[in-house]
């Protein structure tokens, strides 16, 4: 690792004026994804504030009927909350299907949404990657793209997302709060916190430098059934090939974009009263594979089908 | 940095460089070498502590953030002569070969135990709302954040099982 100064954070205000104030700086709470990158001086921050330690992990229902689940609230924790077994479980399915035990008792909320690529090229240092070193090239183009993106890619960047927490926050509708370094707060669709490559691929996010995420705030859990289904090429602790978590009539696809992927063409369908297969197949209708993970398009198609179908099943 | 941490029920002070991370502190600067440095990276978890009683990947923690907590490695476990019941277990089921990940096996067991007690849920849990049975697909998937190059995986299942049966 490049040599850092560490702080740990007193308060959130001060947290974020320290982040903000300090060229290089970043912030740190569990650090499986943060410490590992730094290992391979992919990440190379000067200056760490330890914000684990910030009265920012509690859960607790809102007026709304819903449910605000602390930043620093660790996967585990939130996986295992009764308020979140009982109304979210496709949160609790998707985070669980997620890392090692291990990771997830580390990982918390906000981190586990910034988290970064497992492209294999975004690792390989000796390798060209757009992300990694802007205007370098996309190795994974013409290269290993099993894992790559088949949804919103660009000729910069094929890679995806790896967070199977996030798909299932973008099909409960979640949003994040977030705090400024002006001390302001606001909120956003977790939807809308990841951008799409386009020119810019390091740039994954729409929070600033210095921008901490404070809380996911839930709405009311939508009528109806709830899943989460995951394909990988081994039974446990690895990243997806492709994912789908069902909230209702809410759909989101995992590990095929950039983003965690809504399929609002899929949903559009079902509310017209399209079959499942239909739907998925409007959702997919503008899919591009690669060489390699072209199996991709067919394969989240199917398993979109199967939970929409079970789920109609129930129903009936 | 000056960091304090109590490691197997023992405070200890150190002066580290930031970048240490808790596995380095634990072998280089206090001579606890049985944690174990396997990826170095979280992938294969020879390097699993208990971390104010939660298990976690002692590579992918920074000890200057960790003043302050409570460590237990094997170390604090049990000892030659003093064998926890697991420890036992494993030796009675043949659950290792060259044992290098045997430690963090160990301690991730413990602490998988704990998580399935205070019922949290894995992935192969079928009834979010119900007491978890502590089955053999509970335990395989559960413990698969710990490699095993010698793929003693139905030994250490074997073992796991036994000290559950015998701690229950």
């Amino acid at each position: 690792m490049k040599p850092f100064t560490y702080e740990r954070a007193v308060d959130a205000a001060q947290a974020v004026r320290a982040v903000a104030s300090t060229p290089g700086a970043r912030f740190i709470a569990g650090g499986t994804n943060l410490l590992d990158l730094m290992k391979l001086y992919i990440e190379q921050p000067t200056h760490l504030v330890d914000v684990s330690r910030l009265p920012l992990a509690g859960i607790a229902a809102t007026s709304e009927g819903g449910l605000r689940i602390g930043a620093m609230a660790t996967n585990s924790q939130v996986a295992a909350h009764p308020q979140v077994r009982a109304h979210y479980p496709v949160l609790t399915g998707a985070i669980v299907a997620g890392g090692s035990g291990q990771l997830r008792n580390k990982a918390t909320t906000g981190g586990n949404l910034l988290q970064r690529t497992r492209c294999a090229y975004f690792y390989d240092t000796t390798k060209p990657c757009n992300k990694r070193i802007p205007g370098s090239g996309c190795s994974a183009l013409e290269g290993l793209n099993r894992n790559s993106a088949i949804l919103g890619a660009s000729p910069a960047c094929i890679a995806t997302h790896p967070s199977d927490m996030a798909v299932a926050l973008v099909a409960l509708d979640a949003t994040v709060e977030v705090l400024l370094a002006s001390g302001a707060q606001r909120s956003l669709p977790v939807a809308d916190l990841h951008r799409l490559p386009g020119d810019t691929p390091h740039v994954e996010t729409d929070i600033a430098p210095g921008e901490l995420i404070t809380a996911v705030v839930l709405p009311p859990p939508p009528k109806g059934a709830q899943a989460y289904r995951k394909a990988r090429d081994r039974a446990s602790f690895a990243g997806g090939l492709a994912s789908v978590a069902v909230a209702g009539g809410q759909v989101a696809l995992g590990a095929v974009a950039h983003k965690p992927w809504r399929a609002s063409a899929a949903e559009a369908a079902l509310r017209a009263g399209a079959s499942p297969r239909e739907a998925m197949d409007a959702e997919l209708a503008a899919a591009e594979g690669h060489e390699r993970n072209a199996f991709k398009i067919d394969l989240v198609g199917r398993m979109g089908v199967a939970i929409l179908s079970q789920n109609a099943e129930d129903r009936a | 940095m000056s960091t304090t941490i109590e490691v197997n029920g023992q405070a200890r002070t150190l002066d580290l460089d930031p970048r240490t991370t808790l596995l380095d502190a634990l072998r280089e600067h206090l001579g606890l070498k049985g944690s174990k440095k396997g990826c170095d990276h979280g992938q294969c978890g020879a390097c699993t502590v208990l971390l104010n009683g939660v298990r976690v990947n002692a590579c992918l923690s920074l000890a200057v953030a960790c003043d302050g907590d409570k460590v237990t490695t094997i170390e604090g476990i049990g000892q030659p002569g003093n064998l926890h019941p697991l420890q036992k277990a494993f030796v009675t089921e043949d659950a290792l070969q060259c044992g290098y990940c045997t430690p963090g096996q160990i301690c991730s067991a413990l602490g998988m135990l704990e998580e399935v007690r205070a019922g949290w849920p894995s992935q192969v849990t079928d009834d979010l709302g119900a007491p978890i049975p502590l089955s053999a697909a509970e335990i395989r998937e559960r413990m698969s954040g710990n490699i095993c190059r010698c793929s003693a995986y139905p030994q250490i299942l074997a073992a796991i099982e036994d000290y559950a049966g015998d701690a229950a």
